[in-house]
């Protein structure tokens, strides 16, 4: 189990090496010249004000020294300088990540708690209303386009029955709670200040069901599909023929088997809803990455983009590690 | 022997049984149709006694046993019958008595140890669990006991067992641990469906053992199914012979060995080639035609006319199953008649008795008119795989499949190839075959040097050197039909260039293996087992081979159709001169067919002997070991029979023991056995043995 453990964490330590290698190859392949893209016409004219420009930004160095100087930064927090912004990237991204974090993180906890045991119980009960209930909900959730959904919710609930409120993470007079960790959820607790919980609690409620629905759709899907497959497993026959609950047989000797799989879709699901919420934060005004993210890729502003994509990465390589690590938790296959 | 308790007399068993089972029927409501896997049974079992269940594969075994604890699911359903159990009605209990019973008062133990136990859950709490379910023990002293039942199950270490995992242990282990679970609460009955066949013979004889042990200490009543009638002969005391769903034959295990008064019985017995019998001339065994009956339409005479080799006007009535003597009773209009069974059957004829060559030629003086030179010379043969590593920091590990392996094969001979599973047997056959590369050694197949040659320099002998396969459901290509599977060959070899060509040679090769040869047009899946295994076999014979290589050719199959197939392979070497080297575990069968055989432990060779020297006079003790294990479908020789019971499992193949390979189970081991390899060396003609001590044991 150690070695398995410093195992996965090497393999992490240099994936992630490589991704800030590729990501600043790519961000420096780039066809646009940043600079041109924003300084204006008549600066952008003048060729000792673009090299002046260049020299500031580094951009006159050989492409390798511009990596270790990258690199070198990367290690130390630092991700260079927004040109859109003129602030620290990380600065930039901290502002904006808790917000993406907490739709995220509430829209995959609601697909988990829904679609694990909806998917459960229409294996159980197979061919029955829940099966056709889980089936249409995964459906439903897999094939409507989010920008979509995200318009008919809004236009429904917030727009015609007005039982839900607008776009943004609270009301537009209302102000944030004290930033502690910058999830509003958790930072109004802390203040004690329950009406903003409120506040932000409701206006959760439309876009982390638009983010949750695809991934609420597949979770169903899978943990059907893994229990049905288990269920007829020989070793459930076995604990049949022990004598137990049926309960207990499917909760102590199927669950832990249908669950592997859903670890690595869930793992998944969720490094995707944390880095793909454009959509969702566009149509609800939601102050998060994904916002930030289109407008530094419009603007060409390259700090920026390399160290999202950065963070993207890294996203993933984390949570990969921790889906490779509850594997061996749950698996005792996986490691020794 | 003293452990078995003498068949208890049939009066005694009706005062009280522990299961009364009568005129059971288990229906499956498939789309297709209704199949009636169970029809009509009804059987009884008295307290402490050993029942034992034959038939082939689809006979409704099974699914017997499944309804005695109605663990069945949809669409399978019981219509009609009773079973009782210690006087209870079972099919008439709530879900939550039935509970109560299941793996308390009754328990069972299924086939495959590797799919039985749940992978993710420590053993602890696989055994506890039966336990405090039943509310016999507390957590705490159902772990205690846990362990002390791992131990009389045989596992050695048990304190560390129960904390590991399934996949930590072999299937051998994996078993005792399903039989410590099934006799947690002491059950009055346990059922064992086929616990051994998924098992090497010698880990199968351990089984076996403990079986019986837990019948004399525990007075267990044991339910037995198994398709090997030797199983059964060593354990059983009375027995079912299930037939399409049917009783066919019940009596003592003794009386229907030796005197069936069912002819399916009596093809049962004698398809099965015998470790204490010679084989007869001409080698051929009984092997009655066809295949089971379809289970969607069941013909309304005896459903075992259209294979029967007794059939009578009367059998297209169905008949009783009905007493025809002293605690037997059979399913058929002849027996009850009172005609025996004993007089060979009419020929069991083939579709088509060919010419056979001239029998008066004895094998010596075929021998000396071929050449004498080996068709096939093997040295120093290595192959070791590389493992996946576990982990990225982790060596590269190797098994050692194959290591170090002579072998030499003459023209027209049959050698044997016999070894527990994973010893490296399919890996040799593919070595020589040229499927895998070899790390060493030297292959010279007709003179030719092929173990390093490019793919090339081997395709033109490839036409000379075939393989057939084990599974022959999985080695035929389902989307082709029968006669594009062997056009394929033959137009790759340009032995048939013109269409018509090849619809004669075709016609020609169904024919060879008794297939209809109109039967080029169906697909693989159209056939049954023993079919297909034909085909594969055409297919082999195709590009016209001297050598094929037949890596388990009938261990997926029932023996009867076992029989067919080895009846079949030893008819094509008369007419066509070939030389096989046959792959198998089943010893029996090997020294039925083989000339020399081969005994193969953890990738290198054992021994080395004529078919009947080896049986006769074994020099390695792992050999007389693997034969002792054997068992042998005659009750009173089973009970008679000294037992040699080889202790442990086989050694991993990732890192073999130092010295000979065989001494971490070798009783005979001394210092030297740890430190120098025993070379393979002749001890008499033709006899070699890889032993410091040949012949000591
Ligand atoms: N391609 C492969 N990669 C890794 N290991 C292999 C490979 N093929 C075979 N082995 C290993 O080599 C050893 C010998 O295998 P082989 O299939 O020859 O055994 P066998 O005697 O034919 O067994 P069985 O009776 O179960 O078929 C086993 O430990 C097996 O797991
Ligand atoms: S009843 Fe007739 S067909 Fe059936 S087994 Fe007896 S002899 Fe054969
Ligand atoms: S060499 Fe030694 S350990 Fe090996 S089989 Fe012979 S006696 Fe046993
Ligand atoms: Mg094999």
């Amino acid at each position: 189990m150690p070695r398995y453990i410093a195992s996965r964490l090497a393999v992490t330590a240099v994936m992630a090496l490589l991704a800030t290698l590729v990501i600043f190859l790519i961000a420096n392949m780039v066809p646009g010249d940043p600079i041109l893209a924003q300084l204006g016409d008549v600066a952008a004219s003048n060729k000792a004000f673009v090299a002046e420009w260049r020299a500031k930004w580094g951009l006159d160095l050989p492409l390798w020294e511009r990596y270790l100087v990258f690199l070198k930064g990367v290690l130390h927090g630092d991700l260079g300088i927004s040109i859109a912004s003129q602030r620290p990237v990380l600065e930039d991204i901290a502002q904006y990540a808790p917000a993406t974090i907490e739709l995220a993180t509430v829209g995959f906890l609601l697909s988990l708690l829904i679609g694990v045991p909806l998917g459960m119980l229409a294996a159980i009960k197979r061919d029955s209303w829940v099966d056709h209930l889980a089936r249409a909900v995964s459906l439903i959730g897999v094939s409507s386009p989010t920008f979509w959904l995200a318009f008919i919710m809004l236009a429904l609930f917030y727009g015609g029955l007005q039982i839900a409120p607008g776009p943004g993470r609270l009301d537009p007079i209302a102000f944030s709670p004290p930033t502690v960790t910058g999830l509003f959820l958790i930072d109004s607790l802390l203040a004690g200040d329950v009406a903003t919980f409120r506040d932000a609690a409701t206006h959760l409620v439309l876009p982390s069901v638009v983010l949750a629905a695809a991934t609420l759709g597949l979770i169903t899907r899978t943990t059907r599909a893994s229990m049905l497959d288990n269920l007829h497993q020989d070793y459930v026959r076995v604990a049949r023929a022990k004598g137990l609950r049926e309960r207990r047989i499917v909760n102590g000797h199927v669950l832990p088997n249908a669950l592997i799989p859903i670890v690595t879709l869930g793992g998944l699901a969720y490094a995707n809803l944390l880095t793909g919420a454009v959509m969702t934060e566009t149509v609800f005004s939601w102050p998060g990455l994904g916002r930030y993210t289109f407008r530094s890729a419009e603007a060409l502003d390259f700090p920026a983009i390399m160290g999202i994509t950065l963070v993207v990465a890294l996203t993933y390589l984390v949570i990969n590690l921790v889906i490779d690590l509850s594997y061996a938790l749950l698996d005792p296959r996986v490691a020794r | 022997m003293p452990d078995m308790r003498a068949p208890a007399p049939p009066s005694t068993i009706a005062a009280t049984p522990v299961l009364a089972v009568s005129d059971l029927r288990t229906q499956f409501f498939t789309d297709s149709g209704v199949v009636r896997a169970v029809d009509g049974v009804s059987f009884t079992v008295g307290s402490g006694e050993t029942l034992g269940i034959v038939g082939e594969s689809g006979s409704g075994k099974s699914v017997t046993a499944q309804s005695l604890m109605r663990l069945l699911e949809e669409p399978a359903r019981i219509v009609s019958g009773s079973i009782l159990f210690q006087g209870r009605d079972v099919l008439a209990m709530s879900h939550a008595e039935l509970r109560k019973l299941r793996g308390a008062g009754m328990a069972m133990v299924f086939q495959d140890p590797m799919t039985s136990l749940n992978p993710v859950l420590r053993i602890a709490r696989q055994v506890v669990e039966t336990m405090v379910a039943h509310g016999s023990f507390g957590e705490k002293e159902a772990t205690e006991r846990g362990v002390k039942l791992l131990g009389r199950m045989g596992i050695t270490t048990p304190k560390r067992a129960i904390n590991s995992y399934p996949h930590q242990f072999s299937g051998g282990m994996r078993q005792r641990v399903a039989l410590a679970m099934g006799m947690s609460n002491e059950p009055a009955l346990l059922i064992a469906d086929e616990p051994t066949t998924a098992l090497d013979v010698t880990i199968q004889a351990q089984i076996l053992e403990l079986l019986r042990e837990l019948n004399r200490d525990f007075g267990t009543a044991i339910v037995l199914i198994s398709h090997d009638l030797g199983v059964i002969a060593g354990l059983c005391s009375r027995v079912l012979v299930m037939y399409a769903g049917e009783i066919v034959e019940e009596g003592p295990a003794e009386a229907i060995l030796s005197h069936p008064k069912h002819p399916y019985s009596w093809a049962l017995v004698n398809a099965v080639p015998r470790l204490d019998r010679e084989p007869v001339a001409g080698k051929k065994l009984t092997a009655i035609e066809g295949a089971p009956p379809d289970p969607l339409s069941v013909t309304r005479g005896c459903r075992f006319a259209p294979r029967c080799p007794f059939r009578i006007e009367r059998c297209a009535e169905h008949p009783e199953l009905l007493e025809i003597g002293i605690a037997r009773k059979s399913r058929c209009w002849v027996t009850q008649a009172g005609v025996g069974l004993d007089t060979p059957a009419p020929a069991p004829s083939p579709l088509r008795d060919r010419a056979k060559p001239p029998q008066t030629l004895s094998r010596e003086q075929r021998d000396q008119e071929i050449d004498p030179s080996p068709l096939l010379e093997v040295k120093g043969l290595v192959k070791h795989f590389a493992l996946p590593k576990r982990g990225f920091l982790e060596p590269y590990r190797h098994v050692h499949a194959v290591d170090g392996v002579d072998l030499t094969v003459k023209r027209g001979e049959t050698v044997g190839l016999v070894g527990e599973s994973g010893c490296g047997k399919s890996t040799l056959a593919r070595l020589i075959l040229r499927i895998h590369r070899p790390d060493a050694g030297s292959i010279l197949f007709e003179g030719n040097e092929i173990a390093q040659a490019a793919p090339a320099a081997i395709r033109p002998l490839r036409r000379r050197l075939q393989m057939v396969f084990q599974d022959p459901y999985a080695s035929l290509n389902s989307r082709m039909t029968v006669a594009q599977i062997l056009e394929e060959p033959l137009r790759f070899h340009g032995l048939a260039t013109t269409s018509t060509e090849c619809r004669e040679r075709i016609a020609e090769l169904l024919e060879t293996v008794r297939l209809d040869p109109k039967s080029g047009a169906r697909y693989p899946h159209e056939f049954s087992g023993g079919q297909r295994q034909r085909i594969s076999i055409a297919r082999a014979l195709a590009v016209k081979p001297n050598f094929i290589v037949a890596d388990e050719p009938i261990s997926a199959l029932d023996v009867n159709i076992q029989a067919q197939i080895l009846n079949l392979l030893l008819g094509l070497q008369e007419e066509l001169g070939l030389t096989y080297l046959f792959i198998a575990h089943d010893l029996s069968v090997v020294r039925h067919i083989s000339d020399r055989v081969v005994v193969l432990y953890l990738g290198k060779v054992a021994e080395v002997a004529p078919a009947k020297d080896l049986f006769a006079a074994p020099l390695h003790p792992y050999t007389r070991y693997l034969i002792s294990a054997l068992p042998i479908p005659d009750a009173s020789i089973e009970r008679r029979r000294e037992r040699l019971r080889l202790a442990g499992e086989p050694p991993s193949a990732v890192d073999p023991p130092s010295g000979c390979r065989f001494r971490t189970r070798c009783p005979l081991a001394e210092r030297i056995c740890a430190e120098i390899p025993p070379p393979l060396i002749e001890h008499g003609q033709g006899h070699f043995a890889a032993c410091h001590f040949p012949g000591k044991f």
